[in-house]
């Protein structure tokens, strides 16, 4: 490992330099003396927690952002890069993380809006070379797909494809794995290894450490703003890599035990719901079992029915035709509002901080009042302040919320700490149950950390927590039992302990559909 | 009814259509840009003051039309500069916009009001008006209703078969990811919105220079809030717009051959027929709700910060 000072002059050697990159935004440096070297061919990770830089020195790479200061080089020679259209020209494409597609039009459409005028006049050959360069690359699309039909691993194809029509020389991919099921990465990695093979030069934008080590050549790690070191992944540990992202005084790692639980509390039975939402997914029939004290996992890839399932949950969507088909413990609530599962104990950590589990223009103080003010807030039907403020401030201190005071704008919270302040202001209510949708997503290794002991520890009073998250990594390390949801259909239920990554991996791609026998009953009863 | 009655229904029909058509094409454009501009009744009466009092001054009718649309233009790129430029909420822009035209054009058209003009001659088209029945009531108007023909199409074919057509409704998806696809959003948006008011000074001039060749304060009796109902129940399609213009021309025309044949029933009544029907047909075409979602413009009345 290597922190060098000494930067490798402009040469042709490199298709891409940065050099002295710096950008300023109101308040946040995000990039500070920036640099970055990659070399024709080279798969290269750039690497760093939320906020450490790394989206916004890719954008200035990409045109989106310009830089307030620093040099570009591309293959020796100083370029600017004023807009995407500008890169595209040099032959730099991008992946973005929130694909940068139009949902209500097909995949040629969406292809022929990033090209040049004079290669989309023919829409019949366009077509054709989209099947061509998809076959090629081992990425099967039919060009006159909606996009909002895709799955989300095809609509990532329809992006790489996008790129590969141009002369590509160096392709950009923004945490393209974290929507993707196992399988789909190995697949993945194997298109970026044949492009790198015949010269094009990869930056792989990541978190996960596994991926890095297995795809990447080299890597250049970022910490709040400034290079804090390169490496060669493969032959470094995610401990080493982990301590050059996060400092020297973070922890980066926790092990925690694993229960069985005791009685069933959440249960769950034939639970069907239609959607409305033309984007939507069905949930078909349902079934499964939360225990009190245990930590429920369900994995699966964006967009397969988590969405409908949290709303069924949490009672934003009521199942009038079967109250039934959720209980807790005996009692049906299915057909009950969210705020009358509220007073029998149940909290929502819902999947969008702000809008969702906050409110971005009111203070802590208010958005502890949102939820909490059945533990005594009110006197009278009038709200009493003082209790407020003393709900408000117990969670700002006892859950290590960095804000300046509870009269703070939940807005002005970065993602980590104002998940914090809402699985605090959950947690402190006591629930039977807690419902978390992606507790930790976005959010820092210091800060997943403490969310991850918190719900350790309102486990092991006694609760029933279940977990809906895209992050396998996270589930394996927090959950007793694990699941997967695909198309609004639910995998079998198994002990953390007694599956594997790539099992659970097979769930979320479906394997478990194909299956002639029906999955498993051990999910219900008991 | 007789045969003379139902072309003469229809002829009106297409007639009182033909101001809606303009304004509701002009908004569609601009709506499926993402941008929701609720100032067409201001742009409108604007066009119908400027252009009336063009055509007065010079004697040249078409110079009026041409002053109505630049007098829209120049509305509209007001609405542009607050909602896009400074990204002010749009709703409340637009509305500023149509009481700022109503209260302006009745100013302007103050010494105006009551004077006598020769309006936009009808022009029969050669041969194509001789066909019996459909000659009269189609091709025996004025150039204006011929110009909605043919813009009709011209925004049919830019919505549904162009590119430039396809990059207006990927900004009006989605600004964010037309901006990382290296789209001009700013552009294009302006020129939609530069297109809406053209079209509703247009319409304006419809109004003051062919439809009844005068001005009134507040001639436009509402047309600009029925246009743009007109495009959210047409699920922003072209030849809904089409359909749902003539249909309320239809009905608006109807109840005046009621009163004159002397129907017993309120005349009131009567006159919330076209609204009635119009609404009532539209709803049932796009109660789809899964099939609306996939043509409605997602981004509609957000603004956009670059900067995001």
């Amino acid at each position: 490992m290597t922190i060098d000072i000494d930067l490798p002059p402009p040469s042709k050697d490199y298709r891409l330099q940065l050099q002295g990159i710096t950008k300023q935004y109101p308040g946040c440096l995000a990039n500070d003396r920036a640099h970055l070297n990659i070399r024709p061919g080279e798969v290269h990770a750039l690497l760093g927690e939320n906020g450490a830089g790394k989206s916004t020195l890719m954008k200035i790479i990409y045109g989106v952002t310009r830089p307030d200061a620093g040099v570009i080089y591309w293959e020796g020679e100083p370029v600017e890069i004023a807009d995407p259209a500008a890169a595209r020209r040099l032959g730099i494409g991008m992946v973005f993380q929130h694909f940068s597609l139009f949902e209500t039009l097909t995949v040629a459409e969406n292809i022929s809006l990033s090209l040049p005028k004079e290669q989309v006049r023919d829409r019949a050959a366009l077509s054709r070379r989209i099947s061509e360069v998809s076959d090629k690359y081992g990425m099967a699309l039919n060009p006159d797909r909606l996009v909002h039909t895709l799955s989300i691993g095809e609509r990532q194809r329809v992006e790489i494809v996008r790129c590969l029509l141009q002369d590509i020389k160096l392709l950009i991919l923004d945490e393209p794995t974290s929507v993707l099921t196992p399988q789909e990465v190995d697949q993945l990695f194997a298109t970026l290894r044949q492009l790198s093979q015949e010269g094009c030069s990869i930056l792989f934008i990541s978190h996960k450490l596994n991926e890095v080590r297995a795809l990447c050549d080299s890597a250049t790690i970022l910490r709040a703003g400034r290079v804090s070191g390169h490496c060669v992944p493969a032959e470094e540990t995610n401990h080493s890599i982990a301590r050059l992202m996060v400092g020297d005084d973070t922890p980066v790692h926790a092990e925690h035990e694993k229960t069985t639980g005791g009685e069933d509390y959440l249960i769950v039975e034939n639970l069907s719901v239609k959607t409305d939402d033309p984007f939507g997914v069905n949930l078909e029939s349902l079934s499964f079992t939360v225990k009190a004290g245990e930590i429920l996992g369900v994995a699966g890839v964006a967009g397969n029915g988590q969405e409908e399932l949290l709303a069924a949950l949490s009672g934003e969507t009521v199942v009038l035709d079967s109250p039934a088909a959720i209980r807790l413990l005996a009692q049906p609530v299915a057909a009950m509002t969210s705020g009358q599962r509220r007073k029998l104990g149940v909290g929502f950590v819902p999947e969008e901080r702000l809008g969702r589990g906050a409110v971005p223009d009111m203070s802590l103080k208010e958005n502890g009042l949102l939820t909490g003010y059945f533990q005594g807030l009110t006197k009278a039907g009038l709200i009493s302040m003082p209790a407020v403020r003393k709900f408000a401030e117990t969670v700002r201190t006892r859950f290590n919320v960095k804000a300046p005071n509870t009269e703070t704008h939940a807005k002005c919270l970065s993602g980590g700490n104002l998940q914090k302040f809402i699985i605090g202001r959950e947690i402190l209510q006591n629930p039977k149950l807690l419902i978390a949708a992606h507790p930790t997503w976005g959010v820092d290794v210091g800060a997943a950390l403490a969310i991850h002991k918190a719900l350790i520890e309102l486990r092991d009073r006694g609760a029933a927590i279940l977990v809906v998250s895209e992050d396998l990594d996270e589930l394996f390390a927090i959950s007793d039992r694990i699941c997967a949801l695909y198309v609004g259909k639910i995998s079998p239920i198994k002990e953390t302990r007694e599956t594997t990554i790539a099992e659970v991996g097979g769930w979320m791609g479906g394997d478990f559909l194909e299956s002639s026998q029906p999955a498993p009953q051990q999910a219900v009863g008991a | 009814m007789d045969y003379d009655l139902i072309v003469n229904i229809l002829y009106a029909t297409v007639r009182t259509g033909t101001p809606l058509i303009l304004v509701a094409l002009g908004e569609l454009v601009c709506e499926k840009s993402g941008v929701l501009n609720l100032g067409q009744e201001g742009m409108m009466l604007m066009g119908a003051v400027i252009g009336f009092i063009a055509a007065l001054e010079t004697g040249n009718l078409w110079l009026g039309v041409t002053f109505a649309m630049a007098a829209g233009l120049m509305m509209s790129l007001l609405f542009g500069f607050i909602a896009l430029n400074l990204s002010a909420n749009q709703v409340a822009t637009g509305l500023a916009l149509t009481i700022f035209g109503t209260g302006l054009s009745a100013f302007v058209g103050s010494d105006y009001v009551g004077t006598p003009l020769v309006g936009i001659e009808p022009w029969h088209i050669p041969l194509l008006s001789d066909i019996p029945f459909v000659g009269r009531i189609l091709f025996s108007h004025d150039p204006l209703v011929y110009l909605s023909f043919g813009l009709f199409v011209g925004v049919y074919l830019f919505l549904n078969r162009s590119h430039a057509g396809l990059a207006l409704k990927a900004v009006g998806e989605s600004p964010q990811s037309a901006k990382a696809t290296g789209l001009p959003v700013f552009k294009i948006r302006y020129l939609a919105v530069m297109f809406g008011g053209a079209m509703a000074g247009l319409a304006g001039a419809y109004l003051s220079l062919a439809y009844t060749p005068l001005w009134a304060e507040n001639m436009t009796a509402g047309r600009g809030w029925i246009a743009l109902a007109l495009v959210v129940f047409a699920s922003w399609k072209a030849e809904r717009v089409l359909l749902g213009a003539y249909l309320f021309g239809a009905f608006s025309i109807m109840h005046l051959v009621a009163q004159g044949l002397g129907f017993s029933v309120s005349p009131n009544l009567l006159a919330i027929m076209p609204y009635l029907a119009t609404i009532v047909v539209l709803v049932m075409l796009s109660s789809d709700k899964a099939r609306v979602k996939l043509y409605a413009p997602v981004s509609l009345g957000k603004p956009f910060h670059p900067a995001d």
